[in-house]
């Protein structure tokens, strides 16, 4: 069967399923079914994908015209749109049908849907067949389209639970910068198709674009898309929507649709819009940094559970950003296979941060569902209540803390050898600005490494901070499935990541025509991208080593010494305390990195009220903590465009003289126009 | 020329820039001394050296100049001034010290960044020499802007005279080196000079205790 | 690069054998000595440079207290800790460079596998859930949020200078040319002197001796350990410090290392070479340790974005000084 027929009948098993949810909130079966529909599409069109990057069909990359749509504009007026897979789609398509059929899995055991499950179940399968469709889109008005689909029905899915009124607010923030992201998309495409309005890909491709068009459609679509995947300064909506959304649609959202949108950047920027100058990668770099810098901070100093996974993934996406703003210097200065590297790079952390977001939020999830509260705060001592559970995520905490042998340290350690691959670039201020992205990037992985063992620690280890943390119980079994695949995957990537790059090696060849060379052999042990700079990396032997030497250090220990173990209270340096409100809480646990990285770029401010001898009330502490970035570009423009509008609004207002007065102004302007240009 | 020898002409240059980079570092007025006499017996040891390798023995009046003046006689001079007029002993800080010292790295990297291409048809030691050097004026500039005591602006002028000091021995066949560096060892007595007699203890900030006590992470 | 030389051999296995036998046999000597220095110098008499092995004994054989709110993970770390410590400390040429898995890590993945040790001993530390285990947990994130940028930043000079990041190829490079007094080289020395500080636990960023709350960083988090557990602990803190003193060896001073492929007389050589280098890196450190003071916990962080300073600042001018 033709591969593209395969993934749009995905499509429509998809839309199928969105039909049944609708009945879902008085049917209990929609709920099972609408989700093993969605596994059942993903996983056959992430199938087709890989046979499509590991084995092509002869004849070029497959298409499908359907005759749905708009009429086109290259002079035949026939409805037709245009699909394709290319290599590019079929990566990203892999990667969904990675994270999505776990998701889905994990999605139907979790039973947080409130009282009304059919806003859900109808609009998940929605959400994916948008996803899909932008993916094997071949023209700008199916791209669009689908791109609009797929933030629809994740801002349905956002206002899910819409009683809440944090839920209102960050819904509406979501629609706002959506719509502002797809109207700069729009606005790119229109410039891509130029005067001849013709907007296939390929027919785009072909064309010849003037240098300020370039220019205006790489920052429309940094804009756009860039909004999409969490780029900061656009970022302020993912925080937001993120951790209000369900779950499962959380981690679809951080995992699979940021995913999605860099796809948009990458198909822009390196397929569509042809070469463009050196100082596009410079963009990149600074945003990323700034994303990954700020993301990990932003999210160092969270109380809920779900907003700390969306900062984590705006920091993620940084990452990303800056192996692609690499690719984009050494694509522009010539440089080839260094290109293909850093493009290697972000692509690995694309897979890896799916895999592992997907992984973390299920997990949030089901610490959700267990206790009913994010708020970590609140949480403590889950592992002793939910151990399979308690291992995923720590899988999940190390992955993205970049911890070997696991996929995540695989990505973070082919950026950094691909920043020292920035010392063959020519222009010194680069050479200089790479060595400080370098820096940044360094103290990126160092703070999420605390971020994360922060909020592992903080809800898994200690003692319990509230009764519903004492009382948690494990997960249902399909969800601890959906865990522990994904938890395995992610080792097994980490430890094996030639199977990974072996995916990666056909789109960098489309993009870059060139690729990380073949390993050989031996690539089943060592991994070395770059042949004359003899860095490597082995993950099996790592691992390996690494039980191997445990093993022995417990045998040794366990033999010649001693195995007994008494369980007695805390030592606590001689003063124990039963009440678990004397451990350390989030706030203190991040309080020294306040100090040190706070009062700068938050102007955090601690405050001491404390009541004179005597005085039985009870002391206060105040911690103020400001989102600068929110404060000077957020609240000036909508402070600028409310005032705006309500001067505007007197127009509402007018008698009718006035209001003819401005038709015949309009009239005589327009007749002083033909006028002139006559 | 050897290798060896320009090799150990730049080592003591880049040690006199770390200790620019110190100087920005110290947060007590007798530390600030102790590290300034340190880079002055520095810059005195690579006039010392540049006197050697180039063959020019009036770089040895330099040398001493800077040992026994900047490196002795200024400091225990400055030393017994904030003794006598009980200046306080911590040094008050514009910025914070850790964004001061990365303004500092931007600085070195804008002098490097304007002077290979200036250069390009020179020696690749001279424009490292100038590169350092040039590096050094601007901390000394940036330390006399960033600190609200007289003393620390006196101590942060005259790391950026070691800086032009360090330029101009280490180009070779510069002319007047001895009588430049008379010249700005003149200029500074007097300015110490003028604060001891005059009592002139801060220009326009104040000795207010309360200053010292701002941290910033817990009151504003 | 000597590519052929480094493929896999029998030789190589048995010198990488050597390799993890001889880092945990010498590193409770090492941590002996730095403690006879200081005592020493302080007018004490000291404990003969023996005694860790005795102590580690001593506690190997004790039964392990473990606290009621423990979990796994809390018996686990130390296990975890040490051998990733040990794997790490086993892949830096010591006195050859030709070991076996050499090629399997370089140098950003030792960093990586000293952080995988660093993020169990945290959440250890958090485990218990005692305050004392939180303030040495917060106090060390804040620590290795600086000390790990500014590894990687001279790791970055290093490698840019070579070539590689890849530490046999890395010694066998700096042994063989002349490298001269390079600039770069004396600014990033200086930086990972400060980091192996901080990451050591050493004044003046953390007293390895006390007890007492306000000055407690990785004796805080290793507080609840008691018997084996405690013995492992500590081990890997014996052994980090030889990690650290090795690398320094490696990079900045690998005179008298043996090449691949040479003979037995040169091992010899290369082996006693590298002893006299990590017993007077010890002898230095407690020299330093006892000429200063420990700092504010909130000094450290300045103290730390000094040497990433340092170390950005070595890059910098290692492109000027290469690129002409």
């Amino acid at each position: 069967m033709p591969p593209l027929l395969l993934i749009v009948g995905a499509v429509a098993g998809l839309l199928g399923a969105a039909v049944i949810g609708l009945f879902g909130n008085r049917w209990a079966a929609a709920g099972p079914i609408v989700y093993v529909v969605a596994i059942v599409a993903l996983l056959a069109a992430g199938g087709t994908a890989l046979l499509q990057l590991l084995a092509p069909a002869v004849g070029g990359d497959p298409t499908l015209v359907l005759p749905i749509g708009l009429p086109s504009l290259a002079g035949d007026f026939q409805l037709e749109t245009h699909f394709r897979l290319d290599r590019l789609s079929a990566f990203f398509l892999l990667i969904l049908g990675l994270a999505v059929p776990a998701v889905s899995l994990f999605a139907i055991g979790y039973g947080h849907h409130g009282t009304e499950p059919a806003r859900v179940l109808a609009f998940y399968p929605l959400f994916l067949a948008g996803m899909v469709l932008v993916l094997i889109a071949d023209d700008a008005f199916a791209f669009l389209v689908a791109w609009e689909f797929m933030s629809l029905a994740s801002w349905f899915l956002v206002l899910a639970g819409h009683r809440a009124d944090e839920t209102r607010r960050a819904a509406y923030v979501y629609l706002v910068m959506a719509s502002a992201g797809t109207a700069a998309l729009l606005l790119a495409f229109g410039l891509l198709a130029g005067v001849a309005g013709d907007y296939r890909f390929a027919a785009i491709r072909a064309g010849h674009l003037a240098d300020l068009a370039a220019v205006l459609v790489v920052v429309l679509t940094l804009i756009g898309a860039g909004s999409k995947a969490g780029l900061v300064p656009l970022h302020v909506w993912l925080p937001l929507a993120h951790p209000a959304a369900p779950s499962p649609v959380s981690a679809l959202m951080s995992g699979a649709m940021t995913k999605i949108a860099l796809y948009a950047i990458i198909r822009v920027l390196f397929d569509l819009v042809g070469p463009v100058g050196w100082w596009v990668g410079v963009i990149l770099l600074v945003v990323g940094a700034a994303s990954a810098v700020m993301g990990v901070l932003y999210g160092l100093f969270q109380r809920d559970l779900k907003t700390l996974l969306a900062y984590s993934t705006v920091e993620n996406i940084g990452i990303i950003a800056i192996g692609l703003g690499l690719a984009q210097l050494f694509r522009a200065n010539g440089l080839a296979v260094l290109a293909a590297l850093a493009m290697t790079a972000a692509l690995f952390h694309c897979v890896s941060h799916a895999m592992l977001k997907s992984l973390l939020f299920c997990g949030a999830g089901a610490v959700l569902n267990a206790t009913g509260s994010r708020d970590i705060e609140r949480l403590g001592a889950l592992i002793h209540r939910m151990p399979v559970t308690a291992v995923a995520m720590l899988i999940g905490a190390a992955g993205l803390s970049a911890l070997p042998p696991l996929n995540g340290f695989v990505s973070e350690w082919l950026t950094f050898q691909a920043i020292l691959a920035g010392a063959h670039l020519p222009q010194w201020s680069l050479k200089f600005g790479i060595a400080v992205i370098g820096a940044l990037l360094a103290l990126t992985a160092a703070l999420a490494a605390a971020l994360f063992v922060r909020a592992y620690g903080i809800v898994f280890l200690g003692r319990p901070r509230s009764a519903a943390a004492a009382e948690a119980v494990e997960a249902l079994p399909t969800m601890r499935t959906a865990l522990v695949l994904l938890a395995a995957a992610c080792v097994l990537f980490g430890v094996l990541p030639f199977a990974v790059v072996e995916v990666i090696t056909p789109v960098t060849d489309l993009l870059l025509g060139q690729s990380v060379p073949r390993q050989g052999i031996a690539s089943f042990l060592w991994f070395v991208p770059l042949p004359d700079s003899a860095s490597s990396y082995s993950g099996v032997v790592i691992l390996v080593a690494i039980a191997v030497l445990a093993s022995i250090v417990v045998l040794a220990v366990h033999r010649l010494a001693s195995n007994r173990v008494r369980r007695a209270p805390a030592w606590d340096c001689g003063f124990p305390d039963p009440r678990p409100e004397t451990q350390y809480s989030a706030d203190s646990l991040s309080q020294p990195l306040r100090r040190v990285f706070g009062t700068a770029l938050f102007q955090a401010r601690e405050r001491v009220d404390m009541p004179p001898p005597g005085d039985r009330r009870p002391a206060r502490l105040e911690v103020q903590l400001r989102d600068l970035i929110w404060i000077w570009m957020y609240e000036p423009v909508a402070g600028g465009l409310g005032w705006f509008t309500e001067r505007i609004n007197g127009l509402q207002f007018l008698t009718i003289r006035r209001y003819l007065t401005f038709m015949f102004a309009a009239l005589s302007f327009l007749l002083a126009i033909v006028a002139v240009t006559q | 020329m050897g290798h060896l020898e320009f090799d150990i002409a730049h080592l003591l240059g880049t040690m006199v820039l770390v200790l620019s980079f110190g100087l920005l570092f110290q947060r007590r007025i007798f530390g600030v001394l102790r590290t300034f006499a340190l880079q002055a017996s520095l810059l005195a040891a690579a006039a010392a050296w540049q006197a050697y390798v180039q063959d020019a023995p009036h770089l040895y009046i330099t040398a001493a100049i800077a040992l026994v003046f900047k490196a002795i006689v200024i400091p225990v001079a400055l030393h017994r001034i904030v003794i006598r007029l009980q200046i306080h002993r911590s040094v008050e800080t514009v910025l914070g010290v850790g964004l001061t010292m990365i303004i500092g790295v931007g600085l070195v990297t804008l002098s490097i960044l304007l002077v290979l291409p200036v250069t390009y048809e020179s020696g690749a030691i001279t424009r490292e020499n100038l590169a350092l050097a040039l590096s050094v004026v601007l901390l000394g500039l940036l330390m006399m802007i960033t600190r609200r005591n007289a003393v620390t602006q006196v101590v942060g002028f005259m790391s950026l005279e070691n800086g032009l000091i360090l330029a101009a021995v280490g180009v070779r066949g510069m002319p007047f080196v001895v009588e430049m560096s008379v010249a700005f060892s003149v200029m500074v007595a007097f300015i110490i000079f003028g604060v001891f007699f005059f009592h002139i203890r801060e220009r326009f900030d104040t000795l207010d205790l309360h200053y010292l006590e701002t941290f910033r992470g817990e009151r504003e | 690069m000597n590519a052929a030389a480094m493929a896999p051999s029998f030789e190589s296995a048995v010198l990488q054998l050597l390799h993890a036998v001889l880092v945990l046999a010498v590193a409770p000597a090492l941590t002996g000595i730095v403690r006879l220095v200081k005592s020493r110098l302080t007018g004490k008499r000291g404990a003969p440079l023996w005694q860790p092995y005795r102590d580690l004994w001593r506690l190997l054989r004790k039964e392990a207290v473990v606290a009621e709110s423990a979990s796994w993970l809390f018996r686990v770390a130390p296990y975890m800790t040490f051998a990733a410590i040990w794997l790490g400390a086993a892949l830096i040429p010591a006195f050859t460079a030709d070991l076996l898995l050499g090629p399997s890590v370089d140098l950003i993945v030792l960093v990586a596998l000293l952080g995988g040790a660093r993020f169990f001993t945290a959440l250890a530390g958090l485990d218990v859930g005692t305050s004392f285990g939180g303030i040495g947990s917060s106090r060390e994130l804040m620590i290795a949020s600086l000390a790990e940028p500014a590894m990687l930043m001279v790791i970055f000079t290093v490698s840019l200078l070579v070539g590689t990041t890849s530490l046999p190829h890395i010694a066998i490079a700096l042994l063989g040319t002349s490298v001269g007094l390079r600039v770069s080289l004396g600014l990033g020395l200086v930086a990972i002197v400060m980091v192996a500080i901080a990451e050591n636990a050493r004044v003046p960023v953390d007293n390895p001796a006390t007890h007492l709350e306000l000055t407690m960083v990785h004796e805080a988090m290793i507080l609840e350990y008691s018997g084996r557990h405690l013995a492992l602990m500590e081990a890997a803190a014996m052994v980090k410090l030889l990690l650290y003193l090795s690398l320094i060896a490696c990079i900045f001073a690998p005179f008298g290392m043996a090449l691949p492929a040479a003979g037995v007389r040169a091992l010899g050589i290369g082996l006693l070479a590298w002893l006299a280098k990590m017993v007077l890196g010890a002898v230095l450190l407690g020299l330093f340790e006892t000429s200063i003071a420990k700092m504010r916990v909130f000094r450290v962080s300045e103290f730390l974005a000094a040497a990433l300073l340092l170390g950005l600042l070595a890059v910098i001018f290692l492109y000027v000084s290469k690129g002409l």
